[in-house]
Formats: structure tokens, sequence, C-alpha cells
């Protein structure tokens, strides 16, 4: 399970959807929004994606963190839209047959995730915006 | 040729379009594309990074580009 999305994220079918007879550990990443950052309070998020090459890159994540791991399976979602505060950002899913696995793929797919996949994120204050990451 | 460039995120906020035509001569690689947009907008040389994704897939400098190809600015990412 692969995709991006405009509703909220469905946590348990991410994780149904990497169950496996040959794993005994399924790791889970959950990106939430929170109401702070750098010092400014966050009153919502707005996420866009270019969608089909954001799908594409993802695949190309899974396909690689397969290649460098044992994995079984691997769900990735990301919403998009508009977001408020605790909600559902992301979600990744790794099963493999043993936990470090499924940990260090897990966290390698959401470091990667944020540098190669193209969605931009958006965070809305009391008083303005700003696009995240895109000065220096 | 003319280019039909599509935008996202500050790119988009910058020019005040999802999309934006361009026209380049024939046979134009994606750094003249780039040097075209910084030039019609100053303030895209101000982000961190500015990539050009062809067909879904990043593109180098020395690419070629032609009227068939789905092109799209690609500002610094910020998923997750």
């Amino acid at each position: 399970m692969i995709a991006v999305t405009d509703q909220p994220i469905a946590i348990a079918a991410c994780i149904d959807a990497v169950q496996a007879e040959r794993a005994g550990a399924v790791d889970v990443f959950i990106g939430t929004v929170r109401n702070h950052n750098q010092s400014k309070d966050v009153v919502r998020l707005e996420f866009e994606t270019f969608d089909s090459m954001a799908v594409k890159k993802m695949k190309e994540l899974a396909e690689e963190a397969s290649r460098r791991w044992p994995v079984e399976k691997v769900a990735m979602v990301h919403r998009k839209g508009v977001l408020s505060i605790g909600e559902v950002a992301v979600v990744i899913a790794v099963s493999t047959p043993h936990r470090n696995d499924a940990f260090e793929a897990c966290r390698w797919l959401i470091d990667t995730l944020k540098q190669v996949v193209p969605i931009w994120k958006k965070e809305i204050y009391e008083n303005g915006e700003e696009w995240l990451e895109a000065h220096p | 040729m003319e280019l039909t460039i599509h935008l996202y995120g500050i790119t988009r906020d910058i020019i005040g379009q999802s999309r934006y035509v361009v026209q380049l001569p024939p046979g134009a690689r994606v750094q003249q594309l780039l040097e075209s947009v910084r030039t019609s907008y100053p303030e895209l040389a101000e982000l961190k990074s500015l990539l050009v994704a062809v067909n879904e897939e990043y593109a180098e400098a020395e690419t070629p580009l032609s009227e068939r190809d789905e092109i799209a600015l690609i500002p610094p990412v910020s998923g997750g």
C-alpha cells in the first residue's frame, strides 16, 4: 500500500497491509502535526503534493529498502491538504523477520522520504505562514 | 519551443500560478530553463535549492527538454 490521500490515514489498514507469515516484527512510524515549531505557534498545516511523482518515488524507496534489508512488506501513506494539530500526516509500516531490520528500514524510509519525495509542508501561524525548508 | 512548467509549493506562490509557460530555443536543457525562470523571478534564486523534474524524475542540468515532456519545478521538499 503506497499512496497519497486527502482523507484521514487509516493506521490499522497500513499495519494490516504489511502482515506476512515470515514476519516476526512490524515497525510503524506515525508522523503527526505538532502545535509548535522553532518558537512559533502552529495553527494548522497544509501539505501540497506532486501526486504521481510522489507515489513513484515512494515505490522506489520501498524497493530500495527491500534491497538493503530483508523486508517482507512496506506500506507508506502520506496525507495532503489541510491538517489540524494532532492529525496524522504520514504512516510508514515495515514488516521483517526480525525487529532490528524493521526499525532500521522504517527509520531509513521516513528519513529518505523527507529528502526526496516531492511533498511540501506549509505551516500556518496566527500571524502568517511559511513553506518549510524553502530558504537557507 | 514552448514549455509548460508545473509549479508546486513556494514556486507556485512566487510565480503566482500553478502552471507557467516559458519560451526556450529548441533543444534547450534544464540549466537554461533554470536560468530563464530565475531571471524572470529573482526570488527563485533565494531558495535553498531548486530542482527540475522531467517526466516524474529528477533531471540533471544537462538533460535536454522537449515540448512533450512533463516538466515541474521542485523547490526544497518538506514532507513527513
